[in-house]
């Protein structure tokens, strides 16, 4: 029996696979396809101390084997995540790690303070990478000293173990790695999305509203999996990692490189049954690969 | 209820330039009710191109288990899609949405559709002929190649036809054919390019009206909100065009 569980803090997975923040709502979509007690986690969307609208449409655009998105963190805020889309959600046996956003670091904290004292929250997913909002986001996550200190100020008011989500648009993603450890951080998240554009090549407009966009979908893959290798050899902090999974190969791959768990984004959206299809198939691939757990394979790439 | 199936192709036919007429079985389809529901294909087995394409129903047929699509081939989905033949299955999810209701139509309603927001209004035509409903049908098309249905249509009640060249029917927009028709119908129901739902609202102010509103998608079923729209309600109010509509009533969207 293949053992596919994974302990991190504050997260006793079934199962090493869960929908990526911001590709699968608080959940409720999905549960009218299959049952979301499957999952070994559900990272729900991004929540701000108060509602969102979001940006303008399109949002949304397809690239090659990818798309871009610009939602900008439209959720319905603390309150109401916090009063209902946590309570309903607590119908499944699945931890909750809440993705946690802000213009301000006094934001995340609100944000930090109320929504880890829900029961099903069982980590925090701190989002200091968002591209696509003006302020907050991003802004948080691409100096080191700034992430670091939010880190420290959000891990203060926490209840619950503090994830931090990652950049890819830095030149060295190990330095942002290791400042928010130092700031207190109890695992990392990666990666976000890519910053990109397209233009409509009839009139040179960019087709997304925002103008930039994140890239995400299989065409990131080799570069989440060449920051989650780089980043494993430079901490011993768990890493879920993210980034293009869309087959069981895709979350070998990301296993190998030093991921304790893998989150699925995109592929949810071209395949909305991609993650109880891919916790079924991991225990047959890993046996396939000599393995017997979902432990023993982790950060294999490491260990040739 | 929502399903996935790889449903087999029935026959793909060109029944316009460039508009295809597609048609697939499978239990899928018992799950289909409401006109102007729309179905997400997947057009390759691979990630490239990536995301499933939106298609409304045009015509479903419970009995057979099948149901049609009337789409445009224009990009590379769709040209993809149309080079799919009965010797293949295609990837459906579905039905999603919701459609025009057809118990608020009265005794008379308009239909009133452009270009490739024709489709769904057919099997809207069907349902609601079957209740009683008399049918106007105001199609617009860019041009005599682009139209299609038009006999279909024809069979069913009075129809009349645009094109933006003059080609067939009246030149102009279908609003020019709705200047010169009696204001004697209850209910209008539209699809087709937001410019022209607009107009058709402007048209029609004091009547009972339902729109069908087209938006870039990502995932089809509510979670990504990437299809968001603001409504008239509250300054903070938005809907999904995927899973609350995309149909609403006319005076909701602000488009």
């Amino acid at each position: 029996m293949t053992d596919l569980s994974v302990k991190l803090p504050g997260l006793d997975l079934k199962n090493p696979i869960m929908p990526a923040s911001g590709c699968f709502g608080f959940g409720k979509e999905y549960a009218q396809l299959y049952d979301l007690s499957k999952l070994g986690s559900i990272m729900i969307k991004a929540t701000t101390a108060e509602m969102r609208l979001g940006n303008p449409t399109p949002r949304v655009a397809e690239t090659s084997s990818g798309m871009l998105n610009a939602i900008g963190l439209q959720n319905p805020g603390l309150e109401k995540v916090f009063g209902e889309e946590l309570p309903w959600l607590d119908q499944f046996d699945v931890p909750i790690i809440a993705n946690v956003a802000g213009s301000l670091a006094e934001d995340y904290v609100e944000v930090a303070r109320t929504i880890s004292k829900a029961p099903n929250v069982h980590a925090l997913e701190l989002n200091i990478s968002c591209p696509n909002v003006k302020q907050g986001g991003i802004t948080f996550g691409t100096d080191p000293n700034v992430a670091k200190e939010l880190t420290r100020m959000v891990k203060d008011v926490s209840d619950v173990p503090v994830y931090v989500k990652l950049s890819p648009n830095v030149t060295d993603v190990v330095q942002l790695a290791k400042a928010v450890e130092d700031g207190g951080a109890d695992g990392i998240t990666m990666i976000n999305t890519l910053l990109g554009m397209r233009l409509d090549p009839k009139t040179g407009r960019p087709v997304i509203a925002n103008i930039t966009g994140g890239l995400s979908g299989p065409a990131i893959k080799p570069i989440a999996l060449r920051m989650v290798y780089e980043v494993r050899r430079h901490t011993k902090l768990p890493i879920i990692g993210m980034g293009g999974v869309a087959e069981v190969d895709d979350v070998i791959d990301f296993l190998s490189a030093g991921a304790n768990a893998v989150a699925v984004g995109t592929a949810n959206f071209v395949n909305p049954f991609v993650c109880p299809e891919l916790i079924d198939k991991l225990p047959e691939r890993l046996h396939e690969l000599g393995y017997e757990s979902v432990q023993e394979l982790t950060g294999r790439s490491h260990r040739l | 209820m929502i399903k996935q199936e790889k449903m087999a192709i029935v026959s793909q036919i060109e029944i316009a330039k460039n508009i295809f007429e597609l048609t697939v079985s499978g239990s899928l389809v018992q799950e289909m009710n409401e006109p102007g529901q729309f179905v997400h294909v997947r057009v390759a087995d691979s990630f490239e191109p990536l995301l499933r394409r939106p298609i409304s129903v045009a015509k479903i047929d419970k009995e057979a288990s099948s149901f049609t699509m009337i789409y445009r081939s224009e990009g590379r989905g769709t040209s993809l899609l149309s080079q799919k033949t009965e010797r293949d299955t295609l990837d459906v999810l579905g039905p999603l949405g919701h459609g025009f209701p057809v118990d608020e139509a009265g005794k008379k309603a308009y239909l009133i559709g452009g270009g490739i927001g024709v489709p769904p209004l057919y099997e809207l035509a069907l349902q609601l002929n079957a209740r009683g409903v008399e049918t106007v049908h105001i199609l617009g098309f860019e041009s005599s190649e682009a139209v299609f249905y038009e006999d279909k249509f024809r069979a069913l009640g009075d129809t009349h036809i645009a094109t933006v060249d003059g080609s067939h029917g009246t030149e102009g927009f279908v609003t020019h054919i709705l200047n010169g028709l009696p204001n004697d119908f209850d209910t209008y129901y539209s699809c087709g390019p937001t410019p022209m739902l607009e107009a058709v609202q402007w048209a029609y102010p004091e009547k009972k009206g339902f729109l069908s509103y087209e938006q870039r998608m990502g995932c089809g079923i509510g979670a990504c909100f990437a299809c968001v729209c603001r409504t008239t309600r509250s300054e903070t109010d938005y809907i999904k065009v995927c899973s609350d509509g995309p149909v609403f009533p006319a005076g909701v969207v602000i488009s």
